[in-house]
């Protein structure tokens, strides 16, 4: 059975409404186009034998730097998963911060060549290191945000022993697939989240598919989003392939969350027309036709059809974001082949910490 | 000095650990107002406050992943794995995560928490009240294993424990719970994570345990002491990283090594400390490593006769060191 796939729809909202201005929504537009260059450029690659593995963001663009820009950017904690490539471009992520772990370069500033690439860790943008197995991160999330709640009751105990608490609570983002809500680790940190109120948002990428397992084997109900419900949270729905309204509700979600009103599970649906990843044949489950059609979930078309149509894209600007796209991924590429490998050696290293640098203190 | 009980001393080192830093706090199972269903936290609810004695969920992965998340967020938090048989729902966020975050990114990210859990067998709690899970977890690099046999340490191993940058595995041996008493100070001192020791000096052989098992070391080593067995006792303390050092010096002393354990006997921590010694002390052994541990069954069974065929005691230790001895 074929998963339905909604047709092309142009963007409605305005991005005034939501209190943007011109100059981010372009901004947005540079990260996701930047994201899905140096994403394409990754499958490039990856096909030439010039790196072993790719795990791709494409198609979930309009999550990611609608959901970053949500976000008081430095400030919050984010706790990402593997397609979240844009994410963490629109969260300040350099193209060479990447390719370095793309190659398994030295340098690389995610893990230190040790995590297969995507596996985004960057800690001067808040961005907290995750695994390959799904869904671990949420309940880690859930603590993440559970310490927020204590800095706040425990204020001044904190405070007198030197660990300045921020005014404001952090919010704490984690992602996620629709796959990984079958974890038991998605329904144990929603529960805790319930619980506590936590200063959380949940965002789902509901990207049809779990490698080859499509979403009405994953769950018996409609919606992700429907399981809020029971866990006491809120649940919403939204577009994932319109940049707007994904920054929309995760603006919404995070001002909740800020003001102490408890966790937001979003659902953001989009569909993975890309392989799971470069080690995966999609053609062994599912038809050619249906990944035409699920092509018109592209963010990044809706997205300059909107610009075009708000006259804050020409041709030539979108040529010039062409050209400069493609020079900072070129250059990327180029300082990430030139990059030695890291020692041998260095596989030995960092197994235990000597010292404590855990935390977010203060206000930065 | 004042005279505690094990639990007593464990109480103690987390009262005082939360009094000195306001970012330690409980989560478990119970641990609130009940105080634990071993009273490990006794008091700690009321005198701390709910935000810092948290009564968890029933789900033990989550206990973990709340603790790693709020480690990673500045707190240390001492999680309380109600019984050790309990923490394989928790297996991936210790083993996976816990475990790796350090290494996975590149030494940025530490996780300074603690998980607590009784262990071990020999008070009637069958197949799920009894197990011992520590080899599991002494073989993942990135995790710290401690196991107290003694009130002194227990205190003193727990507060370096809250203190270490990285994931602890505390391990208490319940059935001693209330059982062995010793002489701990009031007040603060720390027993370092690492080090062995040689509770006992002896000359004919070296038998090495922790934990329950080398409090029953030490009656055995009384008895055959008795008939002229001199035997030395080290107690390992501290399962990973293991001290090579003082586990090689004992048996150049002593030329031979029982290792007692109330784990499965197949790849149970022994079989570690026995490969140490065939490895590295080759030249100074006298006679064949010998283990005693639990029969390779699933679970130490209910039924008395039973538990006690499964459980190594003072008699059956006392047994396998006169077969050492007669080597």
């Amino acid at each position: 059975m074929a998963v339905e796939v909604k047709e092309f729809l142009p963007i409605t909202q305005r991005h005034e409404d939501l209190g943007l201005s011109d100059e981010l929504v372009l901004q947005m537009y540079y990260h996701l186009l930047l994201s899905r260059r140096l994403d394409e450029r990754c499958w490039i690659l990856q096909r030439q034998g010039r790196v072993p593995f790719h795990i791709s963001g494409i198609a979930h663009e309009g999550i990611g730097v609608g959901a970053a820009y949500a976000l008081r950017r430095g400030f919050d904690i984010v706790h990402p998963y593997y397609r979240d490539l844009a994410l963490s471009i629109a969260l300040g992520m350099r193209p060479i911060e990447f390719m370095l772990a793309l190659f398994g370069k030295k340098g690389d500033p995610h893990s230190a060549a040790r995590q297969l690439p995507s596996h985004f860790s960057l800690r001067h943008l808040n961005i907290i290191s995750g695994s390959s197995p799904v869904a671990t991160q949420v309940p880690q999330a859930a603590g993440i945000a559970l310490a927020e709640v204590l800095k706040q009751k425990l204020r001044p105990f904190l405070e007198a022993a030197g660990f300045p608490v921020s005014q404001e609570m952090r919010v704490v983002l984690t992602t996620t697939g629709e796959g990984s809500t079958s974890e038991g680790d998605f329904h144990e940190a929603l529960n805790w989240a319930g619980i506590y109120r936590l200063p959380l948002v949940v965002l789902v990428h509901n990207n049809q598919y779990a490698i080859s397992v499509p979403v009405w084997k994953q769950m018996a109900v409609p919606r992700v989003a429907d399981r809020a419900a029971a866990y006491g949270v809120h649940g919403i729905v939204c577009d994932g392939s319109n940049v707007l309204e994904v920054y929309r509700v995760v603006r919404e979600a995070v001002d909740r969350a800020r003001a102490g009103e408890g966790t937001t599970l979003v659902e953001a649906v989009t569909y993975r027309w890309t392989p799971h990843s470069s080690d995966d044949d999609d053609r062994t489950y599912r038809t050619r036709e249906e990944v035409e059609r699920g092509k018109r979930h592209d963010p990044l078309p809706r997205f300059r059809d909107y610009l075009y149509r708000r006259s804050l894209l020409t041709q030539r600007l979108e040529e010039e974001l062409e050209e400069q796209v493609q020079a900072e991924v070129d250059e990327a590429q180029r300082l990430a082949e030139e990059m030695p490998y890291p020692d041998p050696e260095e596989a030995l290293a960092s197994v235990f910490a000597t010292e404590d640098r855990s935390g977010w203190w203060g206000q930065s | 000095m004042p005279e505690k009980t094990l639990i007593e001393a464990i109480r103690e080192a987390i009262d005082e650990e939360m009094a000195r830093d306001p970012r330690v706090f409980v989560v478990g199972e119970d641990v609130g107002p009940r105080g634990g269903v071993f009273r490990a936290t006794m008091g700690l609810w009321q005198k701390y406050g709910e935000w810092r004695v948290i009564d968890s969920p029933l789900a033990e992965l989550s206990i973990v992943a709340i603790g790693i998340g709020a480690a990673l967020n500045g707190f240390r938090p001492i999680c309380e794995i109600q019984f050790a048989d309990f923490i394989h729902p928790a297996f991936n966020q210790i083993v996976n995560e816990a475990a790796r975050f350090f290494y996975r990114s590149g030494g940025v990210y530490n996780v300074p928490m603690v998980i607590r859990s009784p262990y071990g067998g020999g008070i009637s709690g069958g197949l799920y009240h009894s197990q011992s899970v520590e080899a599991f977890f002494a073989h993942v690099p990135g995790l710290k294993v401690v196991i107290p046999s003694n009130p002194y340490d227990a205190k003193g191993l727990l507060k370096a424990a809250i203190r270490d940058p990285n994931p602890v595995l505390f391990f208490e041996p319940k059935k001693g719970y209330r059982l062995i008493k010793g002489e701990v100070p009031d007040g603060d001192y720390i027993v370092p994570i690492g080090p062995a020791k040689v509770t006992r000096e002896g000359s004919d052989l070296t038998v090495f345990a922790y934990g329950m098992m080398h409090y029953y070391v030490l009656q055995a080593a009384e008895m055959v002491a008795k008939e002229g067995i001199d035997v030395e006792v080290v107690d390992l303390r501290t399962l990973a990283p293991v001290d090579k050092a003082t586990i090689l010096s004992s048996i150049k002393k002593t030329g031979k090594a029982l290792i007692v354990y109330e784990d499965n006997l197949t790849l149970g921590y022994g079989a570690e400390v026995a490969a140490i010694l065939a490895e590295e002390g080759f030249e100074y052994l006298d006679g064949p490593v010998m283990r005693l541990g639990g029969p390779d069954v699933p679970g130490v069974p209910f039924s008395p006769p039973m538990q006690d065929f499964f459980m190594p005691n003072p008699q059956k230790i006392a047994e396998a060191i006169r077969r050492l001895a007669r080597y």
